[in-house]
């Protein structure tokens, strides 16, 4: 009896609940922002979580394929470049993390999270670096498709993660016109080197489309992601907007996209594009990508290595702080 | 206006134990909130927060993650537990007062509508 009574207790939200699911509403109809310290729906801070550690696992990963590349670059200039690129990276990881912990989850948590393979990162990062032109191509496709997808997420009604997003966008730009700009010079290099950049563009097209993630009828939580204001544009609606853009930036690169089938809908204004290998996406999601092993290993191996740096920066913390209390 | 992202939540981070919050590590790096002056003449403006084992590692670290380029001339760091924010509960009625006291705002008068220099 004890436990039944328990349970209807449960099942009903307390006052303070529904006081709080009030006040959300309110926010999120006035299109305003959630703060860290509002109340919010269980759901919403899990989406969040889950949505903002992807994110900035993502970009953590997302330093191997280029990082790969650094002691090969043609010259100290592209070094120097790609260098920063990274180190760009891993700032937006972690002012993403820093932003996610605002919900409550601590960072060891978080990174704890992907060493142990129970967090994902986007497919994209999966794909081998093959060439030097794939720097281009990873600038100008990958990139390019990141700050499609997280232009408007700066208007998320999350507001710490609206405010990492503003940050990042900023220095996201850099990173896409370095990579056209390393596409064009190949371009209009040796023929040899015009294929290069071709081949890069050929191998990176689809999968830096698939970044938008599943299309519009196979994306579940899309819906509710766009009640609560977190996205701002569906999947299809951002990949359409992306495939125009880069439809007309090929132009200039004097390459083309591996695609006979984009084209301008008029009837519905998207840009429609050739049908994309879904089930290679999932496959590669699920961790069976071609470079997927390779990322992770890479990444505890990175994580065990610093271990020493850690505890020694901790333990010199520790004794500069018991020194100073003797004194 | 409570001033960290990480202030604000000082509340739930303490003490709320969420279920995702199991396995951390007590002996993690604490939390920094770091606040950068943009240029002389302007006040230093929250802009994240980091992790480092103590207050001079936790200055480069803020360097090197917040002014990549060139968006501060002068950094805060301070310790995310020593800031004391208003109760997020309190929400309106903190701020309660000040309402309804339009004659603290200079669009109040009217009166002198038109006249120069006023």
């Amino acid at each position: 009896m004890a436990t039944q009574t328990q349970a209807t207790l449960q099942a009903v939200p307390s006052a303070e609940d529904e006081a709080g699911q009030a006040y959300f509403d309110k926010i999120i109809a006035e299109d305003s922002r959630i703060e860290p310290a509002d109340w919010m729906p269980e759901k919403y801070r899990k989406t969040l979580v889950r949505q903002m550690s992807q994110h900035a696992h993502s970009e953590i990963i997302g330093m191997q394929p280029e990082a790969n590349w650094i002691t090969r670059a043609p010259s100290l200039k592209r070094k120097a470049i790609l260098m920063a690129k990274v180190q760009d990276e891993a700032g937006h990881g972690l002012y993403l993390y820093s932003a996610t912990e605002t919900l409550g989850t601590p960072r060891d948590v978080l990174n704890q999270q992907l060493l142990d393979g129970k967090a994902k990162y986007s497919s994209i990062f999966n794909y081998p670096a093959n060439s030097w032109a794939d720097m281009g191509a990873i600038g100008w496709l990958v990139d390019g498709a990141a700050i499609a997808n997280q232009v408007p997420l700066c208007r998320a009604s999350y507001g710490p993660y609206g405010r990492a997003m503003v940050r990042i966008c900023k220095e996201e730009s850099f990173h896409q016109r370095q990579g056209f700009e390393i596409l064009l010079e190949l371009s209009n290099g040796t023929p040899a080197q015009k294929q290069m950049a071709q081949d890069a563009v050929n191998r990176f097209y689809a999968p830096a489309l698939m970044m938008f993630g599943p299309t519009d009828t196979d994306s579940p939580n899309s819906q509710q992601s766009m009640a609560w204001n977190i996205k701002r544009f569906s999947n299809d609606e951002l990949r359409s907007r992306f495939v125009g853009m880069i439809q007309e930036q090929v132009k200039v690169l004097g390459l083309t996209l591996p695609d006979d089938k984009i084209r301008y809908n008029d009837e519905t204004g998207m840009w429609e594009h050739g049908e994309l290998n879904w089930d290679e996406f999932h496959e590669v999601l699920a961790g069976r990508g071609p470079c997927n092993a390779q990322r992770m290993e890479r990444r505890r191996e990175a994580h065990e290595n610093g271990a020493w740096v850690r505890e020694a920066a901790a333990a010199y913390a520790n004794k500069k702080a018991q020194k100073a209390q003797v004194a | 206006m409570a001033t960290g992202d990480q202030t604000a939540m000082a509340k739930p981070v303490e003490t709320v134990e969420t279920p995702a919050a199991e396995g951390h590590d007590k002996q993690a790096w604490p939390l920094w909130e770091v606040f950068v002056r943009s240029s002389r003449g302007l006040s230093h403006v929250h802009a994240g927060s980091l992790h480092a084992p103590d207050s001079e590692m936790a200055v480069r670290n803020a360097r090197d993650l917040y002014t990549r380029r060139n968006e501060g001339v002068s950094l805060w760091v301070v310790p995310a537990s020593a800031i004391v924010a208003s109760d997020p509960d309190a929400k309106g009625e903190f701020f309660e007062s000040p309402k309804g006291k339009d004659y603290r705002h200079a669009t109040y008068y009217t009166k002198s509508e038109g006249v120069k220099h006023l």
